[in-house]
């Protein structure tokens, strides 16, 4: 049964088709590998179910919720999404704590004035830094880690959101061999507490090490999809990567 | 002493005026100028309602910043739409505006003749009709609002406002409506302002709209930057440095006239120099 299922998504930028009517569905409890040249429209579909882009046509049901036609960034969290980004968006000038806090505290105005740190949230926020190895830094600013750090920071921050689903945007782009056996590690426990996690990731080996499904895209469509094994051996997926 | 004294009361006065605009500039990342059309709300307000009725200060001050709230509350759903130079450019507009209304609704703001005769102070008995007295009320609200702002700063409301001006598309899809949060602090800053303007109008007894120009939201924009944004103790660094400034000229022997002049001349190549070489302020935590 698909968490997540997007039914002839179109988004454009001007003149030119980042995703052209794509239809696929993420199966809940898995993780969904979407791999595919550069351009091929994977952050964009990522940002477009995160409300960072709207969408001029299809629709996207998330959780059995609705068909969504808008998707509105405030709301995600609400559909039980969350996401990290491909350039890292930290809240830079706050420290490793902060950033952290901020996703576990009160969204609506008039709690979060009267609201303080609870030794709740508080356990709850060095539990996450703890996972990725950054509690010792939690004073620090976050535009004061090493870049590795800063990505680990970004995961902690949308574990911290006890989402059902997770939009991890290239987690393990320039990070060294440790920090990826951390980062994987994370993924598969994810699956192993029944989260859904949709990977983006250039990686082959990690995709086979790490994924039950993959989706192939190409100049925003779906080229292939199924269990890794199979379709990255297929001849246009290989062609789409590496060109005829 | 009186001298001392006088110069006490200004810097309370432009310390609330730069604490309150720290929690836009500083905490929010949003530059905004226009405050000093709210200090203009709240001081002409309080004059109009202590020369005309006999509600007394107390009640005229709460309906000033109530007034400053309702319009912040306006121009504010407006403004949190935008950010950056928009945000800027559209503050920058109201400012004009509001000093355009306190010149040419004669009827009421008398115009460039300005307001006389604003009676000094009352309450609960005490008449604060002396600078030792009104140094002590300007005191008091002075620190009232400091910690006002400081619980603002350090609670989770605060820390969602460092997000937004860090990054706000990100923190929406954790799940803020940013806008409220933007529309509220601004609401807030704004009531602050307006408890300024109406402490300038009970002390200094008479207004009008030349104090209340877009150059005067640029000066208590220079207090934030020079103290430092984001740090509310940087504010009050930054009031106490711009006031006392033209004393000090004045000290090393710059005839008075002069020494006015120097003032804004200085506090515009401070502010270039703080742009490149401290853009943070002196004792600031967020660099512009």
């Amino acid at each position: 049964m698909s968490i997540l299922e997007t039914k002839k998504l179109t988004k454009r930028f001007d003149g030119v088709v980042a995703i052209n009517g794509l239809s696929i569905g993420i199966e809940a409890e898995t993780i969904t590998g979407i791999v595919g040249p550069n351009g091929s429209g994977k952050t964009t579909l990522i940002n477009v179910l995160s409300g960072m882009l709207p969408f001029e046509n299809g629709s996207v049901r998330v959780n059995n919720a609705e068909n969504l036609r808008v998707i509105r960034p405030r709301n995600i969290p609400l559909y039980g999404i969350t996401r990290t980004f491909q350039n890292i968006r930290l809240f830079e000038q706050m420290t490793v704590l902060d950033n952290i806090m901020v996703v576990l505290t009160k969204r609506n105005v008039f709690s979060a004035l009267f609201e303080r740190h609870t030794a709740y949230r508080l356990k709850q926020a060095e539990d996450v830094l703890r996972a990725v190895n950054l509690w010792e830094k939690r004073n620090d600013l976050a535009i004061n880690l090493s870049y590795g750090q800063r990505k680990l920071l970004e995961i902690a921050r949308a574990l911290a959101m006890q989402s059902d689903i997770f939009l991890l945007d290239e987690p393990f782009a320039g990070l060294f061999p440790e920090m990826v056996k951390t980062v994987s590690g994370i993924i598969k426990d994810l699956k192993d507490h029944r989260k859904t996690v949709v990977l983006i990731e250039h990686n082959m080996n990690l995709i086979r090490e790490l994924c039950d499904h993959v989706i192939v895209m190409d100049g925003g469509v779906l080229l292939s999809q199924g269990v890794p094994e199979r379709v990255l051996a297929e001849k246009k997926v290989i062609e789409a990567y590496l060109g005829k | 002493m009186e001298y001392l004294l006088h110069l006490a009361i200004l810097f309370s006065i432009y310390a609330i005026l730069g604490l309150s605009l720290n929690l836009i500039v500083g905490y929010t990342g949003l530059l905004s100028v226009t405050h000093a059309a709210f200090y203009g709300i709240g001081a002409y307000a309080t004059a109009l309602l202590l020369i005309k009725t006999d509600i007394g200060f107390l009640m005229s001050g709460l309906i000033g910043i109530i007034l400053a709230a309702i319009i912040a509350f306006l121009i504010g759903m407006v403004l949190s739409k935008f950010d950056g130079d928009y945000y800027a450019l559209g503050s920058m507009g109201f400012c004009i505006i509001a000093f355009s209304v306190f010149l040419n609704w004669q009827d009421l703001t008398r115009g460039p003749l300005g307001l006389p005769g604003i009676p000094k102070p009352e309450i609960f008995g005490i008449e604060f009709s002396t600078s030792a007295l009104f140094v002590i009320l300007a005191a008091v609200i002075l620190i009232a609002i400091y910690f006002a702002c400081r619980c603002i700063a350090n609670s989770s409301f605060g820390r969602v406002l460092k997000t937004i001006r860090e990054d706000e598309q990100a923190i929406q899809v954790f799940g803020y409506s940013t806008l409220y949060f933007k529309l509220t602090v601004f609401v807030i800053s704004a009531m602050m302002a307006a408890v300024a303007g109406s402490l300038f109008a009970a002390y200094i007894t008479y207004i009008d709209p030349s104090t209340f120009t877009i150059l005067e939201s640029v000066f208590v924009l220079a207090i934030v930057i020079l103290g430092g944004l984001a740090n509310l103790r940087g504010s009050l660094l930054g009031a106490l440095l711009l006031i006392m400034l033209p004393e000090i000229l004045r000290f090393v022997g710059f005839p008075g006239e002069i020494a006015g002049q120097m003032r804004e001349l200085t506090y515009g190549a401070m502010l270039i120099a703080l742009m490149l070489w401290r853009p943070q302020g002196l004792i600031g935590e967020y660099k512009l």
